[in-house]
């Protein structure tokens, strides 16, 4: 359980950081009057929906800690054996990584105003996040051609069970980009999409670091990694 | 200023207070144009708090009508003849996830939650209305689904609420055929919707209070659903997770949790996966879970407690850390389930550490509401019954927890009925006691009438009574020896013959116990048409649902202006003050003529 732990810390000292900058220290019994900032705070839906983005996020981060936590887990028990990775995740973890670079294209055009910019961006980047689905499905494919099949050993198991998660959550934001884009082909401003495209990029941005720590994790970095600071510590 | 409640039928003329409110860049807020989508699929969080609250406590009615076959059973055995050790143990399996899941934490955070956070805020309505109401349609089927399992063939899951593998997936454990895959795709249903719903609470805490409004402003039971919420938030995938990998296991033969079995003669087609993986995702989130039901209770009592004791909250600064530090320190307590389980010696001496340390926010917790009442001027109103009844049942709940947080008073008794005593008063009754001082407290918002006052008091005291009645033998039973989980005693060399008379007293109070609940019933419906007219706010309480121009709240919560926050939410019995409570949009009467000023040594 320590990879959600070390997750649930990080969460904590971003909660508490932002607590402290809320006054959690002051004396509400002393005041009397309108307080707080001045200015407005900006309460705007572009905002909100910002916020409701990073608080969805950190619930996704949670889910895959907790997958991570279990994985390494499971894999300390004895009938380990792992998996020997196809080679085409890799491709698709480039293509994942472009993905995302067109997305973040987009949203920087959207900032610029170009509109041609943000049609670029957008499509690669939806196709590529096809691409990488579509990769995804062919790896699957090809372990179960040699014969790794879900019920398996429990490390084959781990592959299609995280590998599937990571997939679902891509696929909920094609979902999402697929209304941007249904939007833009018909003509929308740059004004109704810049949201959208701004909150697509932070989320691909983030499963693209997922699907990082994942790999690491299937490819057996990660455990490497433990071992080899268990080493350095004993 | 900008009017944004689009020409309503509330909106009225333009600032009035002090202060002027801002509305800048506000959400559109939605607009219903039909029966349907006012009542049925409603974006409004007053709508949706409604629904929730009525599917929780129409689910509840099951579990507690669940509660009485067990009873039954453990007091008369063999009474009932369609009472069989598999219906038992469906019984009881059904019993506890409805009660904890479906009715407790909905109801709190679906019901109390979408009612209050809009309104105490000086908010119109949640900040993602239609992502809400999905969350309740969502909620509303994986009820569904759940029932869904008593029809099925083989009935539902009898593998206990903690639905621990490998029992829970073999053969032979009752609804292992369709049981505990309807359970598992209802509680990722749940925990969806929830998420949805979660979302939706915490922005709204985040983004959209009023003016004024800082954090440490809120009423108390707000950060009590907003911390439960962020837990919630978090440790809900656990049980997300768990359940996805325990769905492979049954379908499609993986075996995470799965260890080589040998069933019934033959070698389960399973090997190598680990029960105990299972049981720390499910700890996970199981305890966590405890403090997602306390939290929002904590919260309310709070401000239940002051308001009719009328008197300011003690130490409201301490409350609010007291709560983020349980919300916190719950994360870590986790194993303390877990101790029989078989575990490090090392591990079972931290847990037991961290969960001695979260009694001590707890403690101060109670200490502040003590010292919230003492010298109050408490009425006894029937919300003020229930939230003194919280106090004492918790302290009593909470002492035993105490004693099975230590690794070696906990062994002995893990398995025998102290242990269903201790849950069943700190978060069963107590929860519960909370829930109803609540509902008596906001129901003349929700509809403009009082709940009855007589038939509430009766109420109070057959359930608060009634309550110790049952659960306090059933320590006693549990020191004696008497299992949990056994669907018949027969007879036993150490428990006396005397438990079983306990056992039938202990059933019979539960029945009549269970039976007051239909009053109540009663009461929530007499009211609704033929209750005293409530006004606008009855319990001259502070805080800002009871400023809202009409009651019950119009859609839009405010007319033409949200309000404006000056104060916080416990100003009662001020010094000076023409009534004895000021509400926190009252610029107060040194403050009206002078405008926005905050007073010297605000921080």
């Amino acid at each position: 359980m320590s990879v959600i732990l070390l997750f649930l810390v990080g969460i904590l000292a971003i909660a508490f950081g932002w607590l402290w900058r809320q006054g959690i220290l002051t004396k509400p019994w002393l005041e009397v009057g309108v307080a707080g900032p001045a200015a407005p705070p900006d309460r705007s839906p572009a905002r909100g929906a910002r916020v409701g983005l990073a608080v969805f996020l950190a619930v996704v981060g949670s889910l895959f800690a907790l997958s991570a936590s279990a994985y390494l887990m499971r894999a300390g028990l004895g009938d380990w054996e792992a998996v020997r990775m196809p080679g085409i995740v890799w491709v698709n973890t480039g293509v994942l990584a472009l993905s995302s670079i067109a997305l973040e294209t987009a949203r920087l055009a959207a900032r610029r105003d170009d509109i041609e910019g943000v049609r670029a961006g957008v499509r690669a980047g939806a196709l590529t996040a096809l691409l990488f689905l579509a990769g995804q499905w062919l790896a699957w494919r090809q372990l179960r051609a040699e014969g790794y099949f879900l019920a398996g050993n429990p490390a084959t198991a781990f592959f299609y069970l995280l590998t599937g998660l990571h997939g679902l959550h891509v696929a909920g934001g094609l979902a999402v980009l697929g209304r941007v884009a249904w939007r833009m082909e018909r003509g929308a401003g740059i004004a109704r999409l810049r949201l959208g495209v701004d909150l697509c990029a932070t989320y691909w941005h983030a499963l693209l670091l997922i699907w990082l720590v994942l790999l690491g994790l299937l490819a057996n970095w990660v455990g490497d990694f433990v071992a080899i600071c268990r080493q350095l510590l004993t | 200023m900008v009017d944004v409640t689009h020409g309503g039928p509330i909106s009225g003329g333009t600032a009035s207070g002090a202060a002027p409110a801002f509305e800048v860049g506000e959400p559109d807020l939605y607009h219903p144009r039909s029966w349907v989508t006012k009542y049925v699929f409603s974006q409004d969080a007053k709508v949706i708090a409604i629904q929730y609250g009525l599917t929780a406590m129409a689910i509840g009615l099951v579990a507690l009508v669940l509660s009485w076959l067990m009873r039954m059973q453990l007091a008369f055995p063999g009474l009932l003849p369609f009472i069989d050790a598999d219906h038992y143990y469906q019984f009881i399996t059904m019993h506890g996830m409805i009660m904890v899941v479906y009715l407790l934490t909905a109801l709190f955070l679906g019901g109390f939650g979408n009612y209050l956070i809009p309104l105490m805020l000086g908010a119109r309505d949640m900040m993602f209305p239609y992502l809400n109401m999905l969350s309740y349609w969502i909620y509303l089927a994986a009820v569904l689904l759940l029932v869904a399992g008593f029809f099925v063939p083989g009935g539902p899951t009898g593998a206990g609420w903690t639905l621990y593998p490998p029992q829970a997936i073999l053969a032979n454990t009752p609804g292992q055929s369709w049981g505990i895959v309807v359970m598992l795709a209802s509680l990722m249903l749940f925990i969806i919707g929830f998420t949805m719903g979660g979302l939706n609470y915490v922005v709204t805490v985040l983004q959209g209070r009023t003016r004024g409004l800082t954090l440490m402003r809120m009423p108390l039971t707000i950060w009590g659903i907003f911390t439960a919420t962020v837990m919630a938030l978090l440790a809900f995938p656990a049980l997300f997770v768990g359940a996805v990998m325990m769905l492979f296991d049954r379908l499609l033969g993986t075996s995470f949790f799965m260890p080589a079995i040998v069933v019934t003669g033959e070698q389960a087609p399973y090997g190598g996966g680990s029960p105990i993986l299972f049981q720390h995702l499910f700890w996970f989130f199981g305890h966590p879970e405890v403090y997602i039901v306390a939290l929002p209770a904590f919260g309310i009592v709070s401000d239940l407690i002051s308001t009719h004791a009328r008197k300011n909250i003690f130490g409201y600064r301490m409350m609010v850390w007291a709560i983020v530090g349980i919300g916190a320190l719950s994360f870590v307590v986790w194993a303390h389930h877990m101790y029989v389980s078989g575990m490090n010696p090392g591990f079972g001496f931290f847990f037991a550490t961290t969960t001695l340390i979260i009694a001590i926010p707890t403690a101060l917790k109670v200490y502040n509401w003590v010292l919230t009442l003492w010298r109050g001027d408490i009425h006894f109103t029937v919300p003020m019954l229930f939230a003194l009844g919280f106090i004492v049942t918790f302290i009593n709940g909470g002492l035993t927890g105490l004693f099975l947080g230590n690794v070696v008073v906990d062994v002995p008794l893990s398995d025998t009925m102290f242990v269903v005593a201790h849950f069943h008063m700190v978060m069963g009754v107590a929860p519960i006691l909370v829930i109803f001082g609540a509902i008596y407290h906001w129901y003349p918002k929700i509809t403009g009438r009082m709940l009855d006052t007589t038939l509430g008091k009766i109420h109070f005291w057959m359930t608060f009574l009634g309550a110790y009645l049952i659960f306090f033998p059933m320590h006693y039973l549990g020191l004696l020896g008497v299992p949990r989980r056994y669907f018949e005693m027969g007879e036993t060399a150490f428990v006396p013959a005397s438990a079983a008379t306990l056992n039938v007293f202990i059933t019979i109070t539960a029945l009549v116990v269970g039976a007051t609940q239909m009053l109540f019933l009663f009461n929530l419906a007499w009211s609704l048409r033929h209750g005293r007219e409530a006004g606008g706010n009855p319990w001259r309480a502070t805080t800002l649902e009871w400023q809202t121009p009409e009651t019950p709240p119009a859609h839009g919560n405010w007319g033409a202006e949200r309000p404006v926050v000056y104060r916080w939410a416990y100003d009662y019995s001020v010094p000076g003050a023409p009534q004895d409570f000021l509400p926190q949009n009252d610029p107060g009467p040194d403050l009206a003529s002078s405008g926005e000023t905050v007073a010297e040594g605000v921080r």
